[in-house]
């Protein structure tokens, strides 16, 4: 297949013979159904210790004395941990940029913050000697006042957040103008990551200044430069190993409190020590999407075309942390607005400091935005898909360039077209069956697509298999399977063949996992290395005296793990390399930017976000797509909903592989299901505990909570948004769920819920 | 390491003797008390492992009665052909519980004596006060987040959810649960906190649950359990109700209801069932004589929503139990 012929491929199946595109099952399934994928706690570790963590139970205060006397007394305890006499490290700026203060740092809290913070750590031989000896350990705080969540009015307004600033237009003016406003408040409730596999690590000193960390990570190489920093180490003396990973969320992207725990208590101790946090203690080991609060004005013509809309955003953040979720970033951008104007604030409470979640910041905010038109549509008397095809921009109105490719028409009609969407009864409780009442509702859902550098390393081996070698890591996405797609793609070899490592910072570079970038960078990087070691192999072919297609032709080409030439003449990868006295063909390639740079320049783009393009220097707005029509069943005596039927079509640009991608798709739908009827965290407002910090009370949705869920890829191969043509994937089809439901419960009962999540009790 | 003794019991005089000693509990399934060791809510000194017992795990229709062992798992009982024929609110009632994992561990016994999901009883190292817990500590629920607490039979002490399903399928249908030293109608089995939540069930040091008996007639046969929640799956009832009725033509001959998940113990709806006793089967009396189902109820921090639930709960069994559904 030539370069043009594939340009014009869809991104799916019908991609063909090539290994790129086709739907592989996963290459990871077997061994971990099978149990034999190694989790980070799992790494057969020698002489591991056991660490325990300890909480706090209040939820703001100064820490006035701990009591380690019983707890070290323990059987079986080496060690006791606390702010007084922890190591001290040296202070490293989260991935949020929220740097400790003073000089050294210490994970444990001596003033405490938000209930259950890190204050002090067990050491034993055993697991069980460890958790014994921490309820032994006895904590005196001096009480302060707790403002556990934004609800308390005590929170205030908070502060706004300038950077998050936008607007163009007249606003105010448009408004006034506009024979048809709505004006709305949208809230979501703090949502935790939940991923299956907890959060943990073994720490393993090596010698006094080499470190190595088991723990699941989504970007090994930050997080190996995390604790470089922390430790006042080299980066090449830290390793993070984390070849499988049970789910991050966003969760995963960075040492956590805890992380430097177990790191100082191998250094102090001089043992390996391994550390599990437990599913509770993971509810304030970190945070997830903090609690948000949107008001959204949107002016119209009586026609229905957007005049204005105004924007006001406000997300909870901790005491003394920041994290903003940027609640203006669907807002700005999905539709045709004349005059727009989106303003955000953060709320400090005594809560964990936030994090990423699942399409941070695009999530809520299209929950905001799509709720408010099909308000919107509502005040129209127009059909809510009919409002949102009438302004769909031809360009990105927030930067005013045009898109790399925007579809969403085509989803809309394809996704109507396999929803029945024409047959729906535009009046509130106009369909039942029995005491159900029926409600379909639709919603946009887009994310960014985001581009970063990576190295990747291809060998081809003397038996003529090929393996590939990256710090990229899978966490259950599919990133061996599609970069096996990739080398295979571009070796002309059969995917079997391949081999992918990842997960350990020893291998070539990649930055983050997360902003949905991973796939399509690093298919990027692989296929151009892949291309590199394929050149190699063929100059081999053409030029080494001892090759047996030596002089037979002008050109080679690699098809089936044969090399040959273009009357047919064929030797065998491994039978080439043997005749020729090659052990291997080992590529590293990279996909930085030319230029001359020093190591530790290059280590940056790996170990920082500074490498990742989110667009502003792009001639092109890149975005990924998505258009979900929704069926629920609300029972009209128990305000129960239930998600009946789901249609979503996607452009996602060109699938690497489809089944991978639907299961993407398919996941962010179920997730959207959970946040939409079930997820919340339960604050207790006297003390900023979190009551439901298990998987029973803290509710995600279960198999029984998901219909069938048919996807549709709308998607064309986008070569002006990465250099393979695929867009965001992993993150996209989470966002527009939850208001797609909300409309759909609104046209079911005639009652709009404007605050997440929809429970029974709001519809009784 | 938190130590303690375990003994596997090889007799039910066994088990009951050593059952006194103090710091003993039973494990059976171990669904509740592993749990509850591991939120600190418990810290036994014995254990004694009672799941090699013989005799306590058959299912028999015999004669007037059902008999169910107590060791008899929930999943083998919810697929017992009889039992489901002979009274099927008993079946959903299992089948609608927790999940397929725990279900096939936690034993019939155990289940009837499941403690409440009360976060704050749960969280002793935040919550010291809980009266359940730590009698005379005081409530940490009322005054907190009590969505999912009690608005039937509560105490000042105590607005603590009886939790299981089971139990309320057992109730309405007038079960009795056997002990190693006697027969105990289930309505008299379990206690409202009152003054002393810290006692759920009249059971005495020693006595052991063996099995339950549930009487056989038209009531059982025509029941149905009907569960309310968020989540379809997985999650205690916001509400439910179990109802057993017997029609004459159109007429409700005989009624039984019983209501879980608004309640500290599983709450009979005997007001209700006096209502409905004679009269028509007709969906507006029904809703009517329903809303006598939480007469009395008071509301805490958020679950001013089981009242009126309660009552369409009510009303809905009846109707799919009365086939109006």
């Amino acid at each position: 297949m030539s370069a043009l012929e594939r340009r014009a491929k869809q991104g799916d199946a019908s991609d063909g013979a090539s290994p790129l595109g086709r739907p592989l099952s996963r290459a990871d399934g077997p061994d971990k159904v099978q149990g034999r994928a190694t989790y980070a706690l799992e790494q057969p570790v020698a002489g591991v210790l056991h660490c325990v963590l300890v909480q706090s139970t209040v939820g703001a205060g100064r820490v006035v004395s701990i009591d380690r006397n019983a707890a070290e007394a323990s059987p079986g305890v080496r060690l006791v941990l606390d702010a007084g006499n922890s190591l001290r490290l040296r202070p490293v700026s989260d991935f949020y940029g929220n740097k400790p203060e003073g000089e050294t740092y210490t994970p444990f809290a001596e003033v405490v913050e938000h209930n259950g913070e890190l204050v002090a750590a067990v050491v034993a031989d055993t697991l069980e000697e460890a958790r014994a000896a921490a309820r032994l350990v006895t904590i005196t705080y001096e009480d302060a006042a707790v403002i556990a969540s934004f609800a308390d009015a005590r929170a205030g307004e908070g502060r706004p957040v300038e950077a998050q600033d936008k607007g163009w237009g007249d606003v105010d003016a448009a408004l006034a103008a506009a024979p048809v406003v709505i004006s709305q408040t949208y809230e979501t409730p703090r949502e935790y990551n939940t991923p299956i596999e907890p959060h943990g690590l073994v720490a393993h000193w090596e010698a006094d200044d080499r470190l190595t960390v088991y723990e699941p990570s989504q970007w090994v190489d930050g997080m190996a430069q995390h604790f470089a920093d922390w430790f006042g180490l080299a980066f090449e003396n830290v390793r993070i190993v984390s070849p499988f990973i049970g789910g991050g969320f966003g969760s995963k992207g960075q040492p956590l409190p805890h992380s430097a725990v177990a790191a100082i208590a191998a250094k102090m101790l001089g043992r390996p020590v391994k550390l599990a946090v437990t599913r509770p203690q993971t509810f304030t080991a970190y945070g997830g999407r903090p609690g948000t609060r949107q008001t959204l004005t949107l002016g119209a013509d009586r026609d229905g075309r957007i005049l204005a809309l105004d924007h006001e955003g406000a997300n909870e953040t901790a005491a003394t942390k920041t994290f903003v979720e940027t609640l203006g970033v669907v807002t700005s951008m999905m539709y045709a607005v004349p005059n727009l104007r989106s303003r955000h604030r953060i709320v400090p409470v005594n809560t964990v400091t936030p994090g990423a979640f699942r399409a941070p910041g695009k999530n809520p905010s299209a929950f905001g935005l799509e709720c408010a038109m099909d308000e919107l549509a509502e005040a129209l008397a127009m059909d809510p898909l009919e409002l949102r095809r009438l302004n769909e921009p031809d360009h990105d109105f927030e930067n005013g360039k045009p898109w790399s490719s925007r579809r969403l028409l085509q989803a809309y009609d394809v996704g109507a077209q396999a929803f029945g969407w024409a047959r729906r009864n535009r009046t509130p409780r106009s369909m039942r069956d029995g005491r159900q009442l029926i409600g379909w509702g639709m919603a946009v859902g887009t994310h960014p697509v985001y581009s970063s550098p990576a190295e990747a390393m291809v060998r081809i081996l003397a038996d003529g298999s090929v393996e590939v070698l990256s710090s990229a890591i899978d966490m259950g996405t599919g990133t061996y399977t599609i970069l096996a797609q990739t080398a295979a793609d571009a070796l002309g070899v059969p995917a079997e063949r391949v081999t992918v490592r990842l997960g350990d910072s020893r291998l070539p570079r990649a930055p983050v996992a997360g902003g949905s970038q991973l796939a399509n960078l690093m298919v990027g990087a692989v296929h151009k290395t892949a291309l590199a070691a394929r050149d190699e192999l063929i100059a081999l072919g053409l030029g080494d005296p001892a090759s047996p297609l030596r002089d037979r032709a002008n050109t080679l080409s690699v098809e089936g793990g044969r090399v040959m030439t273009p009357r047919g003449e064929a030797v065998g990868i491994a039978e080439l390399l043997a005749a020729t006295g090659r052990s291997v063909i080992e590529v590293k390639r990279d996909t930085l930017p030319e230029g001359e740079r020093s190591d530790e320049e290059r280590r940056k783009f790996f170990t920082t976000m500074a490498g990742m393009e989110r667009g502003a220097n792009l001639p092109v707005s890149r975005h990924s797509f998505c258009a979900h029509f929704i069926e629920v069943r609300v029972d009209e005596d128990f305000g129960t909903v239930r998600v009946s039927r789901v249609v979503s079509a996607l452009d996602a640009g060109r699938l690497y592989n489809p089944k991978l991608a639907d299961s993407q798709f398919k996941g962010g739908i179920v997730m959207g299901i959970g946040m939409a009827l079930l997820e919340e965290g339960v604050v207790d407002p006297r003390n900023g505990r979190i009551l439901n910090a298990n998987l029973a009370d803290y509710r995600i949705a279960t198999n029984a909570d998901v219909p069938a869920i048919e996807t549709i890829s709308v998607g064309e191969p986008d070569y002006a948004a990465t250099p393979l043509g695929g867009k965001a994937v992993g993150e996209l089809a989470i966002v527009g769920v939850a208001p797609a439901i909300a409309n759909a419960v609104y046209h079911a009962t005639g009652k709009r819920i404007r605050r997440l999540p929809i429970t029974l009790e709001s519809l009784v | 390491m938190i130590d303690f003794d375990y003994a596997r019991a090889s007799s039910l005089e066994e088990a009951a003797t050593r059952s006194r000693l103090p710091g003993a509990m039973l494990l059976a399934g171990g669904t509740t008390l592993i749990d509850l060791a591991k939120c600190d809510v418990v810290r036994p000194e014995l254990v004694i492992d009672i799941t090699r017992l013989p005799g306590l795990r058959d299912i028999a229709v015999e004669g007037d009665r059902i008999r169910i062992g107590a060791l008899a798992t929930m999943s083998r009982v919810a697929a017992d052909p009889g039992l489901r024929a002979e009274a099927p609110a008993v079946t959903q009632s299992l089948l609608l519980a927790a999940s397929a994992q725990l279900r096939a561990m936690a034993t019939i016994g155990g289940n009837l004596l499941q403690r409440t999901r009360c976060s704050y009883f749960r969280d002793p190292a935040a919550y010291p006060a809980c009266n359940k817990r730590a009698p005379g500590s005081g409530c940490s629920a009322i005054g907190g987040v009590a969505r999912g607490h009690a608005v039937l039979g509560g105490s000042d002490a105590c607005i603590a959810v009886y939790p299981g399903d089971l139990a309320v399928a057992l109730t309405a249908l007038g079960a009795s649960v056997v002990t190693t030293d006697r027969e105990i109608a289930i309505e008299a089995f379990f206690l409202a906190p009152g003054d002393t939540p810290e006692r759920e069930t009249i059971l005495t040091p020693g006595e052991i649950i063996t099995g339950v008996s549930i009487p056989r007639g038209p009531v059982a046969r025509s029941s149905t359990y009907l569960k309310v929640r968020d989540r379809q799956s997985y999650e205690f009832a916001s509400a439910s109700a179990a109802v057993g009725i017997e029609l004459d033509g159109s007429t409700i001959r005989d009624i039984r209801i019983a209501l879980g998940g608004i309640a500290t113990v599983p709450w009979r709806a005997q007001a209700v069932e006096e209502a409905l006793r004679g009269r028509a089967l007709d969906e507006t009396t029904i809703r009517t004589a329903s809303r006598l189902a939480v007469e009395g109820a008071v509301a805490h921090g958020g679950n001013a929503y089981k009242i009126e639930l309660g009552a369409r709960v009510v009303a809905r069994a009846i109707l799919t139990a009365g086939g109006l559904q």
